[in-house]
């Protein structure tokens, strides 16, 4: 069977002045479309290296990934990328970060057309009276929507999102699920997301992929969230089933891959 | 267009450099001054130097005092722009064919430097390719190149703007190179998603995020080339500066000597403050 989004089989070994180091080992999981998935694991363990092959920012030393029927060889925008550190380029003002991506995206469109798309997804993320703003101007929070506004607008295949919350206050990564929620059920865009926060995961995903610790880690276990769709998480956490889950992905977490440190 | 990044920062925005941009050297909050130590502090530094000077010219009989100096050479600073044939013009013609030299050479400089500062930044087989020689090159006094100049182009003005090329091409070069290689690696994983044309990687985001480096670079060999430039013309002849300052040794005028060393400075001082000025205005923030 072949899903949408196929990671088969992936090693990655970083050659490194201490000799190879295997920073992730066979990791197998397929994304089905409109599907949101999420990565979940302790620092360090290789989420990030397997998003950014995914991205196609780093090549597997062995095993693949297929998007769509095609192999993954290269970083293109079928992938749009948010990441942790929002990566805005600092000299550019929000809208014109996004219009960088749109210019590149749709070429052919007329220059009205490019701004009218690049104003709309900056509405969509509540940022419209912010756009001739710049980066620094920005809280951490706006700069993340205007990350996400950015990977959108390249009308992505799979939108890949490296722990998109991790820098931010709860209050705002609070506000920023619920947006991502909201984005992803109007679209039915396929998200693989990284992070290392349970209740994140389970509120966002349909499915979790668990992952050991590293060297050598690999998907160790993935577990479905069966919680009704669309999800408020005053009332989620409240369902025994919530409570289920999140015991045993804590267990996998904590007792059989605890940080040994 | 980017007037809008304000100077001060907001926590909020602290933050987000910190994490941004790191490429842009951190700036600490210029001090208020008083215009106590504005004007009159500088004032006392200068009448101490002149009276050290004073002093030491009471015991040291060859030496003009402060006053002998400007009597003597009050022609010179009442009409800097007297022409009076080809070995016999005013201070401010001597200067200009000076900055002449200096603003060809620096230009050519960057016209090379830039460039090749890119390609070194972003390709690190050219930059072992080229690290030895640059780095037996760039210790030697740009006024080795002077002969070699000379015998190119056989005449002084071509050799000079030469050497202030050699001079100011270092700088460029490292800085830009410099800059580049420490451009945010997720900035540059930004083109790559984008599938940015070599072109596009370079203006879009390589430039911009090397330009507080660049213009540093330009900032430092602006400074040297003007050292230099007064030096190889006191090796060349003709008219400028340096050689003002060879012809008035010949007179045995330390007169008119000590008032081109005053005026070298605050031409020196003048082009400091504009590419500050320029850098400034470039990237809006203060650089240092
Ligand atoms: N380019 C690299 N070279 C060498 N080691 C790396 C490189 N990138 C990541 N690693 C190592 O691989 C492991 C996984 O890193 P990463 O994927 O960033 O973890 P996570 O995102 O789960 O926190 C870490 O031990 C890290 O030090
Ligand atoms: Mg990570």
């Amino acid at each position: 069977m072949s899903q949408f989004l196929q990671i088969s089989d992936v090693t990655k070994t970083f050659e490194t002045p201490r000799g190879p180091y295997p920073a992730i080992q066979h990791c197998t999981l397929s994304v089905g479309q409109g599907e949101f998935v999420t990565l979940i694991g302790h620092s360090g363990c290789g989420k990030s290296t397997l998003l950014s092959i995914v991205a196609g920012l780093t090549h597997p030393t062995t095993g693949g990934v297929i998007l769509d029927g095609k192999e993954v060889t290269s970083p293109g925008p079928d992938r749009g990328m948010v990441f942790q550190q929002h990566a805005l380029l600092p000299w550019l003002s929000a809208h014109d970060n996004v219009l960088l991506a749109v210019e590149e995206v749709f070429p052919s469109l007329s220059r009205k057309d490019q701004k009218d798309r690049v104003m709309h997804f900056l509405d969509m993320v509540g940022l419209i009276e912010a756009a001739q703003k710049y980066p620094a101007e920005l809280s951490g929070g706006m700069c993340q929507r205007v990350g996400i506004a950015r990977a959108l607008a390249m009308r992505p295949k799979v939108l890949l999102l490296d722990e998109p919350f991790g820098a931010l206050d709860a209050l705002t990564r609070g506000h920023l699920q619920d947006e991502v929620l909201r984005i992803w059920q109007k679209f039915g865009q396929t998200v693989l997301m990284v992070t290392h926060d349970v209740d994140e995961a389970i509120l966002l995903s349909d499915r979790i992929a668990l992952m050991t610790n590293g060297p050598g880690a690999t998907i160790g276990e993935v577990v479905r969230v069966d919680l009704p769709r669309p999800r408020n998480r005053r009332v989620i956490v409240g369902m025994p089933a919530y409570h289920d889950l999140k015991v045993r992905i804590l267990e996998f977490l904590y007792e059989r891959y605890e940080l040994v440190s | 267009m980017r007037s809008a990044i304000p100077i001060e920062k907001t926590p909020a925005t602290s933050r987000a450099r910190k994490t941004v941009v790191p490429a842009q050297p951190s700036v600490p909050p210029r001090r208020r001054q008083a215009p106590l130590g504005e004007i009159v502090l500088p004032l006392v530094g200068v009448a101490l130097l002149v009276g050290v000077w004073a002093v030491v010219s009471q015991l040291a009989p060859f030496l003009p005092n402060p006053v002998q100096t400007v009597t003597k050479s009050w022609d010179l600073i009442r009409h800097p722009f007297f022409d009076r044939g080809p070995n016999n013009k005013g201070l401010g013609w001597q200067v200009l064919y000076s900055l002449g030299r200096v603003g060809l050479g620096f230009g050519l400089a960057i016209v090379v430097g830039i460039p090749a500062g890119l390609i070194l930044g972003r390709s690190s087989v050219t930059r072992k390719m080229w690290d030895p020689v640059v780095q037996v090159l760039r210790p030697v006094s740009p006024l080795a190149w002077l002969p070699l100049g000379l015998a190119t182009f056989q005449a002084a003005t071509p050799a000079a703007v030469f050497t202030i090329f050699i001079t100011a091409l270092w700088p460029i070069l490292l800085n830009t190179s410099a800059g580049v290689q420490q451009v945010p690696p997720a900035y540059l994983q930004v083109g790559r998603i984008l599938q940015l044309s070599r072109r596009k990687m370079m203006t879009r985001i390589l430039i911009p995020a090397a330009l507080p480096h660049i213009l540093s670079g330009l900032r430092v060999s602006l400074g040297v080339a003007w050292l230099v430039i007064v030096a190889s013309e006191m090796l060349t002849g003709g008219v400028g500066i340096g050689f003002f300052v060879w012809d008035e040794w010949n007179n045995l005028s330390l007169e008119h000597i000590i008032l081109a060393i005053a005026v070298i400075g605050l031409v020196g001082l003048g082009l400091d403050r504009l590419m500050l000025a320029a850098a400034r205005r470039i990237t809006n923030q203060p650089l240092g």
